[in-house]
């Protein structure tokens, strides 16, 4: 005998602990699909900003490296250029060149640890241990040029706390060398796999006049066709006077966004060496006296995308007003965009794209109107993970072999 | 355009401004009232074609300043522009987000840190402060510990 | 010796909260689980719900939104559970002291919730992953 149910609230799977708060992205479904999308953050709201005003101007760089522990060269160094642009303070060239070293070596973790993130969230947790793996000899790196594998502390205003030693470099680019292999080795794996092909293209979209109106930067925006760069379009460092290209993709997807990313690498890779063999001679700090009146502007590219930060000041010790953007603070809400219209398996992915903190995708859940949580975010997880063996047993594919070099 | 077309091209709103500063190329500042903001951001974002960067909210001594920041990528120029809120009683301007969702965000956390109202603004819902932060109490402002 | 401590301590099933951090300590505790720490070969294991936990691994300040949340993640937790603070923001609120939004050090906030609970200090910031592995290996090898 068939007995048919309707029940008015869709209750699926076991309910978060925490129920009725908490999340940061409430996503409501019609079926399995995504309508709507609502957003709290303030869990990571820390008052950077106010704390900023209370401290003088060469304390700030410590506090706002740690705004975001992955973007933690590029905050220091946007607002460093702001107060250098009001004081007419330039920098020695080998500072410009250590700054532009450290930075590229932050893109390359950056963006091998979203690789890591992403074979994570769609159930190769090869390419997430392979990733990580991999990233270790950056960090390894970082920490004998600054001390820290993150959080560097190395930039100031004038220049840099810690120098690059000359000895230091031909270990350096042996390094590198080796991170292109693996890097190579990666990138073939993941652009020729059917199977990833399958799963993220035509996910996520982010088309190119959504990418206008919300105005996002950094992958993000290039693998949507709009080919800006801060590195490029408003040299700093030691950028101008390097060779590289700009990476862009049209499409839009996630698969188009983890090309941008991979070959941003291999750019990063080649900065990197040029600046260690162009490395010029010389202090890489100059004198600062005191920061007179006035304003100004800082910006640089972080692996996300663009920093920017506002500084005026009043001839003081402490600014009278520091602003600080994320990139994420652009990206993440494109998220919208790109989410509504997709499968509930689709959106950890999605939202992974847009490359914000790992503990904001972790705080995903799908509420139902009262607010309560339907699907969790290790459910999310699941579910996008099943699709990916879905597709894999469908196509017959074969397991994605990583060699280890 | 060059920057020398942008210069020129902006000059098209002066009669909105009160101040052009250009401290360096690619540094423009803009100064207006706040009743002429939508206005000049409109021109901005539509007919300069500029992508928009964020906003900056300060509490000035005897006035708020509204920092509208632009990015102009073909020529790498950052443009400003100041509004200026006379009214420090019940400070209000009008809202971007209509035009621009990219600002939905930055114009709810000013209205949560300075206590500006965003006339318009389509979800002017809490974004930053906690949920049980005391109403009144805005952290940015200057008297305020 | 508890039964329930002896478990504990051969295989400390753990859970990670954010409560308000800027995701370096975060990267560093995932990291524990890669090729070059490998936890999980202690026994080590991170957990998707605080009702399976036996240790709690905080990170962050305690922002104002966020400190409800833990208490709740606290009291879901089986006890006995160690509750190690990673990293110097929730030992002592590091370079976010006097902000506006910040309601920690988290030890003061755990405690208000239960003056008895076990609770392992692992600073740095952020703590090297080597330095997360041995904080844990000595706080429980002290229980």
């Amino acid at each position: 005998m068939k007995k048919t149910v309707k029940k008015p609230v869709l209750a699926v799977g076991p309910f978060h602990p925490l129920q009725e708060e908490m999340e940061f992205f409430q996503l409501t479904i019609d079926g399995e699909i995504v309508t709507d999308i609502d957003v709290r953050l303030s869990y990571n709201h820390r008052g950077i900003e106010k704390i900023s005003e209370s401290l003088q101007f060469d304390q700030i760089p410590f506090l706002i490296s740690r705004i975001c522990g992955i973007c933690s060269a590029t905050h220091p160094l946007a607002y460093v250029q702001a107060v250098e642009d009001i004081a007419g303070i330039k920098p020695p060239e080998r500072a410009l060149y250590v700054r532009t070293i450290i930075n590229e070596l932050e893109r390359i973790h950056s963006h091998l640890l979203w690789v890591g993130l992403a074979g994570h969230f769609i159930g190769y947790d090869t390419v997430f241990m392979w990733a990580w793996k991999y990233r270790e000899p950056v960090l390894d790196l970082l920490e004998e040029i600054t001390g820290n594998r993150n959080n560097y502390g190395n930039v100031k205003v004038g220049g840099c706390r810690e120098d690059v030693p000359n000895e230091l470099v031909p270990k350096i680019l042996k390094e590198l060398d080796n991170i292109e292999k693996k890097t190579e080795m990666l990138t073939k794996a993941v652009l020729d796999d059917p199977v990833l092909h399958a799963r993220l293209k035509g996910v996520g979209v982010l088309t190119r006049e959504a990418a206008v109106d919300y105005a996002v930067t950094g992958p993000t925006a290039r693998g949507s066709g709009i080919g800006i760069d801060v590195r490029r379009d408003d040299p700093y460092a030691a950028y101008g006077d390097l060779d590289w290209n700009v990476i862009t993709q049209t499409e839009g997807d996630v698969f188009a966004k983890a090309v941008v990313r991979l070959l941003e690498t291999f750019e990063s890779i080649k900065i990197v060496r040029q600046a260690l063999n162009r490395l010029p001679d010389g202090p890489v700090t100059t004198e600062v006296k005191e920061i007179p009146p006035g304003e100004a502007v800082g910006r640089a590219e972080a692996p996300r995308g663009e920093t920017f930060h506002y500084v005026r000041s009043d001839g003081g010790n402490r600014p009278v007003r520091h602003k600080a953007r994320a990139p994420s603070y652009v990206n993440v809400p494109s998220f919208r965009a790109s989410c509504i219209g997709q499968h509930i398996a689709d959106v950890t992915i999605t939202l992974a794209a847009v490359d914000p903190c790992y503990s904001c995708t972790e705080r995903l859940a799908v509420v139902d109107q009262h607010k309560n949580v339907i699907h969790d975010y290790d459910t999310l997880l699941r579910l996008s993970r099943e699709k990916t063996a879905r597709i894999s047993k469908e196509m017959g594919a074969p397991e994605l072999k990583m060699e280890d070099l | 355009m060059n920057q020398e077309e942008l210069n020129n091209k902006l000059s098209e709103i002066k009669d909105k401004l009160i101040a052009v500063e250009q401290p360096a190329e690619s540094r423009i500042y803009l100064s207006c009232e706040a009743e002429n903001s939508y206005e000049i951001n409109k021109f901005l974002f539509e007919d300069v074609g500029c992508r928009f960067v964020t906003v900056t909210g300060i509490d000035s001594d005897d006035c708020f300043e509204i920092l509208y920041h632009y990015s102009y990528d073909e020529t790498g120029c950052v443009i400003t522009l100041k509004a200026f809120i006379r009214d420090r009683e019940k400070p209000a301007i009008e809202s971007i987000t209509p035009l621009l969702p990219a600002a939905e965000w930055i114009e709810r956390e000013i209205h949560d840190i300075l206590g500006i109202d965003i006339k318009n603004h389509p979800n002017l819902k809490r974004l930053i402060l906690a949920d049980d932060w005391p109403e009144g109490v805005y952290p940015l402002r200057k008297d305020s510990p | 010796m508890n039964w329930k401590i002896w478990s504990l301590k051969k295989s400390p099933w753990v859970f990670h909260v954010n409560v308000g951090a800027c995701n370096n300590c975060d990267i560093e505790i995932v990291n524990l689980l890669t090729p070059k720490f490998d936890v999980e070969r202690f026994g080590i294991k991170l957990v998707g719900s605080p009702r399976h936990a036996d240790a709690l691994l905080v990170t962050g300040v305690g922002t104002r939104q966020a400190v409800p949340r833990l208490k709740e993640v606290y009291r879901q937790t089986a006890k006995s559970c160690v509750v190690f603070l990673v990293g110097a923001c929730p030992c002592g609120t590091g370079i976010f002291r006097d902000g506006y939004h910040v309601e920690g050090p988290v030890d003061k906030i755990i405690r208000e919730e239960d003056p008895n609970a076990i609770i392992a200090y692992v600073p740095g910031c952020p703590p090297k992953p080597e330095a997360i592995i041995s904080g844990v290996v000595k706080a429980l090898s002290a229980l």
